[in-house]
């Protein structure tokens, strides 16, 4: 292991390290003092745990990592990463997921506003809350909530899949709640596997995702929009 | 038997034609007119400013004798491989989905020939369009459709676009019809429906968060391209300030005439400023952070010829950028496909519903049969020399004000035909001192 400490190192000595660095090497940052746009631009499987709180956009476009923050995470955690997972054990701020196009992120605690908004294929599981317009414009992949989801949620959704075991307070547009099949509750059942959680019971889960209404433009529609 | 009138029958200037023709269209259809291209009104331009040749208080130099630089380096603030350019002419983004393959390619052939860059768009990178253009500069759109790490590294310029001039504080459209399964893969989207890009970044608003991300982008690509920020034309002094401010290497400001694949009419029409008026206030925002060709300065927005560059240029931008021009040349709305166009009840010359994927010229479509009609290495060559001529003309301008580089070229070469144009560009009223406003 691999010891990558801000009190000594700048933000560029610790992503160099991270993006150069070989294949399975394990790194642990210390003092990241809410550092932004750390561990980003990863392009290989490497762990990194970082042990302290993190500022905006750390992980941003990683592939194959896998990014461990004990602490809390800012704005755009893991935005338009490609593969790899992400564990944050506190709380992560707005914008988590950002276009994620895969992999996985898993946060402890509570989530902003705008989880997984134009998320394009990523898993994102929040152990509490979500914001309001959470999983807006969600084109693909699925945003498992265990807590309550803030207003309009899944706001002009595409193909992406929202679970929630706890309240919504209101749907977005053309954000409808859809039956729980066989197909979607062992959907359900794989993303938390690989994600190792298994304290749940998946009869608390609902689905929802797109009406499809909004699909090609209508003028009987124009009011919604 | 017919009466006689006494007076002629008289068209209203409020109602013309194409207004009523308007408001029968939107009562028969409901719903707003969606098109490509610019703003087609009459806006004060580029044409009513004129250069001040030199004579006795200043002496011109020789043309094709005497050199006159027109290379620019664009970027060198802050990443450690700027972009070399041999012209100060790029070729604007423009989405793959709304161009063909064959477009995109052309556009990189024509701009490689002559040492410049092209852009992507929307959409995400093509191979045709990074395999055939040196300097590609790579757009982050609010959409983040087909964005992509491994494309961002290799990508010799990033491009972060806050707005564009036909539609400033608009999002993006691309209607069904235009979406193939190539299109709708690279957005990670079913085929055939209607693709609503957002007009906001989904991680970021203001430009504090803004100057973050583009940490996070220097961070990425190891410091080593510049980093542009592309905004529409309507407060260019704030925007130009603020996004300099944000730690950009290049700004974009892209006028009200500047192109786009399909907006609502009323929004290109009514929205945004003309771009001979972003200029002076751009320039006056580098200025006054002392950033002044520090930053470049890009200026695009109905720019077609070498005495359009030869103005931005002397108003203080460093480069321009073309879009529809570019379109242009490579054979959009050509008169040899009247009879086409005629089909699709337009004229060549007319021709703007670049959003129904049916253009005979084969450029904004995606229809396999009709891209082919294009030939990109043709296409490109046609690019090739037009971005030639305009150079050479204005090199021609340039020697006849006496200055061996483009950039050389200053505000005090020019003179207005209108008083709008001159409070506009801050220049004299030809034959006064006058510049209204100051
Ligand atoms: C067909 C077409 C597609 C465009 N797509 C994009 C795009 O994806 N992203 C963008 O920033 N601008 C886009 N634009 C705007 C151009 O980048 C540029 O700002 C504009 O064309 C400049 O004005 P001009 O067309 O008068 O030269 C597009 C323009 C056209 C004509």
């Amino acid at each position: 292991m691999h010891i990558l400490d801000f009190n000594k190192l700048s933000l560029r000595d610790i992503n160099k390290t991270l993006q150069g660095s070989i294949k399975n090497s394990f790194f642990s940052i210390r003092n990241p003092k809410g550092s932004h746009a750390l561990a980003v631009g990863i392009n290989k499987k490497i762990t990194v745990k970082i042990v302290g709180s993190v500022g905006y956009y750390c992980a941003g476009m990683n592939k194959f990592s896998d990014i461990k923050v004990e602490g809390s995470a800012g704005p755009g955690l893991g935005e338009n990463m490609m593969s790899g997972n992400i564990n944050v054990t506190g709380d992560v701020s707005q914008y988590a997921g950002a276009s994620g196009h895969g992999g996985s992120i898993l946060v402890g605690g509570n989530a902003s506003s705008r989880c997984g908004i134009s998320m394009k294929g990523i898993d994102i599981i929040v152990k509490g809350n979500v914001g309001h317009m959470s999983a807006f414009m969600a084109q693909k992949g699925n945003l498992v909530i265990f807590g309550d989801a803030g207003h309009a949620l899944g706001d002009s959704i595409y193909e992406a899949n929202i679970y929630v075991a706890g309240e919504v307070a209101s749907l977005g547009a053309d954000c409808i709640e859809k039956k729980m099949t066989r197909k979607h509750l062992s959907n359900l059942k794989n993303i938390l596997s690989n994600a190792n959680v298994s304290d749940y019971n998946p009869d608390t889960f609902r689905r929802f995702g797109s009406a499809r209404s909004l699909y090609n433009f209508n003028v009987d529609n124009a009011k919604i929009y | 038997m017919k009466k006689k009138s006494i007076t002629e029958p008289r068209t209203s200037h409020t109602f013309d034609a194409y207004t009523n023709s308007e408001i029968r269209r939107a009562a028969e259809t409901g719903i707003y007119d969606i098109r490509g291209g610019g703003s087609k009104r009459i806006l004060p331009n580029f044409d009513d400013l004129l250069f001040l040749g030199a004579s006795i208080s200043r002496y011109p130099l020789e043309g094709y004798r005497e050199s006159c630089n027109t290379k620019v380096i664009l970027g060198d603030r802050f990443s450690s491989n700027p972009l070399n350019l041999e012209i100060p002419i790029t070729i604007a983004g423009m989405s793959f989905g709304a161009l063909s393959a064959q477009a995109k390619e052309a556009l990189g052939r024509g701009a490689s020939l002559v040492g410049t860059s092209t852009t992507t768009g929307d959409g995400g990178m093509t191979k045709e369009e990074r395999g055939h253009s040196k300097q590609l500069v790579y757009q982050l759109l609010p959409s983040r459709y087909g964005m992509n790490p491994d494309d961002l590294r290799k990508a010799d310029a990033i491009e972060i676009v806050v707005g564009q001039g036909a539609k400033p504080g608009g999002g993006g459209m691309l209607l069904g019809q235009k979406i193939n399964d190539r299109v709708a893969e690279m957005r990670t989207l079913p085929k055939g429906i209607d693709q609503r890009s957002p007009c906001r970044h989904p991680d970021w608003t203001g430009p504090d968060d803004m100057e973050i991300k583009i940490l996070e982008l220097r961070e990425i690509t190891g410091w080593k391209v510049p980093i542009f920020v592309k905004v529409a034309g309507s407060r260019p002094y704030y925007d130009v300030a603020l996004a300099a401010k944000s730690g950009a290497d290049v700004v974009v400001v892209d006028g009200m005439q500047g192109g786009t694949a399909a907006t609502q009419e009323v929004f290109i029409e009514n929205v945004g400023i003309p771009t001979l008026a972003c200029v002076r206030p751009a320039v006056r925002a580098l200025q006054e952070l002392g950033l002044h060709r520090k930053v470049q300065l890009i200026i695009s927005g109905g720019i077609r010829n070498g005495a359009d560059v030869a103005k931005a240029l002397a108003l203080g931008a460093d480069a321009v950028s073309i879009g529809s021009a570019a379109l242009i040349a490579l054979g959009d709305n050509d008169p040899r496909y009247q009879k086409d166009y005629e089909k699709l009840g337009t004229t060549a010359g007319s021709f703007d519903d670049w959003h129904e994927g049916l253009d005979p010229a084969g450029i904004t479509t995606q229809d396999k049969k009709l891209a082919k009609r294009l030939d990109p290495k043709l296409g490109g060559r046609r690019l090739a020399n037009y971005l030639n001529v305009m150079t050479m003309e204005a090199q021609t301008i340039a020697r006849a004000c006496g200055k061996n580089d483009l950039r050389n070229l200053e505000p005090e070469d020019l003179c207005a035909l209108t008083v709008e144009s001159a409070a506009m560009a801050g220049v004299p009223l030809a034959g006064t001192n006058w510049i209204p406003g100051t």
